[in-house]
């Protein structure tokens, strides 16, 4: 399977990654390969195999339902590069 | 042409525990905008979740309450996406192993018909920040104190045929997570939320149309109007020769239409794979057991037990155990009162027309279960008459005091000494003598007039049934 150019515009789109025209011509290629080696993987017969959600063989540890965390609001906001009335504050951004 | 409406709905309903899904950050309503926001929440870089035991227990309570399935192993998933208030760039959801498999819930409809309706599936999810756009020098203001909120979203399946089966549905659910105690589920609070997926099809016809969503639907009425009028639209495109497109649209309540917004991401868009940060959940027997043994009485359980201890119809009963509160406002009633049936007259009749009317639920009801209680007591007893009963409701309204002291005070008694009743019937018959000789000439009815001058002449305290007794053998000699 090859990837082209468009689909690693949408790609990168995505990822909100900025890509160059040229860059864009030699990540599809990069990407291709990857996904050759991927059909390789897929070829092998894994219906015995059963399907792994984490690398780790062990579970999730729960934790109790507890506040741990403090208010640490002004600390935080002296991070950001913009707040006011307590909300931190981005470029407009509209559906 | 005829058409089939479909309809599957999609809720996300905020979990009430006290801290949020991964972090222990609280998670209350209202708090100042992001005092409830930390550096996990913020996905400030080196922090790593750790899932609420809490959030796991209220999914697994909601999954056995409609008998689903439960899942003994769920897996986490990364659903990304850039918006403003998604610190992370994903949000941690369920997409292939949700801990609630398939599950039903019953909805009674208009015509007192039970239809049930299938839940495909109930997975646990952590919610988005808020973004406010207004006022801001151009710029938008974030609020995180939402971010990372646990929330359940339960899907349905397309079963949905009406708007109005949608909004039964709603209240259903509505109900069950307040019984279970897992949500406030206050919609306007938006701690409990929907999206519909509409679609329609020539009646008869096996395959669905293509749907549209409707986002962020905020009320049942809302609902029901958002799809009356998605319904109409969609049968007008098609009608036109037109084609649905698949895409998100809101409905704006002023204009009662739904307009489109994005075109929606199609779902390999989201790139969703499992969450590195978080294992698998692995639950057992014994958890799941012991979260049943813990099961309140449901909706459906308490409709039946009042049917059967009190013998209430289907409709009283069901109306009386939509809410854990209405149904414990009845319970006391019925108690004090001592006798169900005129209690259940009582909180469906009066109180409910007097909360309807000023947009109250049972808890801000300006007359406690007891004092009602002690009202319905007093008809039973007889001491007051079921008229009389209505204007001491009005009494109570504003009057603190004991109901029993009202009625001593305003003289509400009933009269039943048989002495003063004789003394209004000679007055009836001597002041009417037509009407008197008109029921001696055998027209029956006009003993209903001679009864209500004789109730009118004791200002509503006769007893009616003696009235009637004494008046008809009075007028037989």
């Amino acid at each position: 399977m090859a990837l082209d150019k468009s689909e690693v515009e949408k790609i990168a789109q995505l990822a909100r990654l900025h890509i160059s025209a040229e860059e864009a011509e030699e990540v599809a290629g990069r990407i291709t390969d990857i996904l050759a080696l991927i059909d390789q993987m897929q070829a092998v017969d894994t219906s015995q195999v059963e399907a792994l959600a984490h690398p780790l063989d062990v579970v999730q540890r729960l934790r109790a339902d507890e506040v741990t965390e403090q208010d640490r609001r002004d600390a935080l906001q002296e991070l950001a590069p913009a707040s006011e009335d307590g909300l931190y504050l981005v470029p407009r951004v509209i559906e | 042409m005829e058409w089939e409406t479909v309809i599957g709905l999609e809720v996300h309903v905020s979990l009430s525990t006290r801290s949020k899904l991964f972090s222990g950050t609280a998670s209350e309503f209202g708090a100042a905008a992001n005092t409830q926001a930390n550096i996990f929440d913020l996905a400030l870089p080196g922090t790593l979740p750790v899932l609420n035991k809490e959030a796991l227990r209220m999914a697994v309570r909601f999954g056995l309450a409609i008998g689903a399935e439960i899942s003994k192993r769920s897996v986490f998933d990364r659903k990304n996406y850039f918006y403003p208030d998604l610190p992370k760039g994903y949000q941690v959801t369920q997409l292939d192993f949700p801990t609630v498999g398939k599950g039903a819930l019953s909805i009674t409809l208009g015509d007192g018909s039970e239809k049930v309706i299938g839940v495909t599936r109930a997975h646990i999810e952590e919610n988005a920040g808020k973004s406010l756009h207004e006022e801001f020098h151009g710029m938008s203001g974030i609020d995180l104190n939402r971010a990372g909120e646990p929330l359940l979203e339960i899907v349905s399946e397309p079963e949905i045929r009406s708007a109005e089966e949608a909004v039964a549905y709603l209240k259903k659910l509505h109900s069950i997570v307040r019984y279970l105690d897992i949500s406030d589920a206050i919609m306007a609070q938006g701690s409990m939320r929907c999206d519909v997926n509409v679609s329609i099809r020539p009646k008869g016809e096996t395959e669905l149309g293509t749907r549209t969503e409707i986002k962020n639907i905020n009320s049942f009425r809302f609902v029901e109007k958002a799809i009356h009028s998605e319904v109409l639209r969609q049968q007008e495109v098609i009608e036109d020769g037109g084609k649905i497109t698949q895409e998100t649209r809101r409905y704006d309540a002023n204009k009662d239409i739904t307009t489109a917004m994005r075109s929606k991401e199609v779902e390999n868009d989201y790139r969703y794979f499992p969450e590195p940060d978080l294992l698998p959940v692995e639950i057992d027997d014994s958890f799941i057991e012991a979260i049943r043994a813990e099961l309140p009485e449901l909706p459906d359980q308490k409709q039946a037990r009042f049917i059967a201890e009190y013998g209430l119809s289907s409709y009283d009963a069901g109306v009386l155990t939509s809410s854990r509160e209405m149904a414990d406002f009845f319970e006391t009633v019925a108690r004090v009162g001592n006798d169900a049936k005129l209690a259940a007259n009582w909180v469906t009749g009066d109180l409910q027309a007097l909360l309807n009317k000023n947009n109250w639920e049972i808890t801000q009801s300006p007359i406690q279960a007891e004092r009602l209680g002690t009202l319905v007591a007093r008809i039973v007893d007889k001491t007051v008459s079921g008229k009389i009963a209505k204007s001491l409701f009005e009494t109570m309204l504003d009057d603190p005091a004991a109901v029993n002291d009202i009625i001593e005070r305003e003289g509400l008694k009933q009269v039943t000494d048989s002495g003063a009743i004789e003394k209004l019937v000679d007055e009836v018959i001597a002041n009417s003598p037509d009407q008197v000789q008109q029921f001696r000439d055998g027209k029956e009815q006009v003993l209903g007039y001679l009864v209500g001058q004789a109730m009118k002449l004791s200002q509503g305290k006769a007893n009616p049934g003696q009235v009637n007794q004494l008046l008809r053998d009075k007028l037989k000699t």
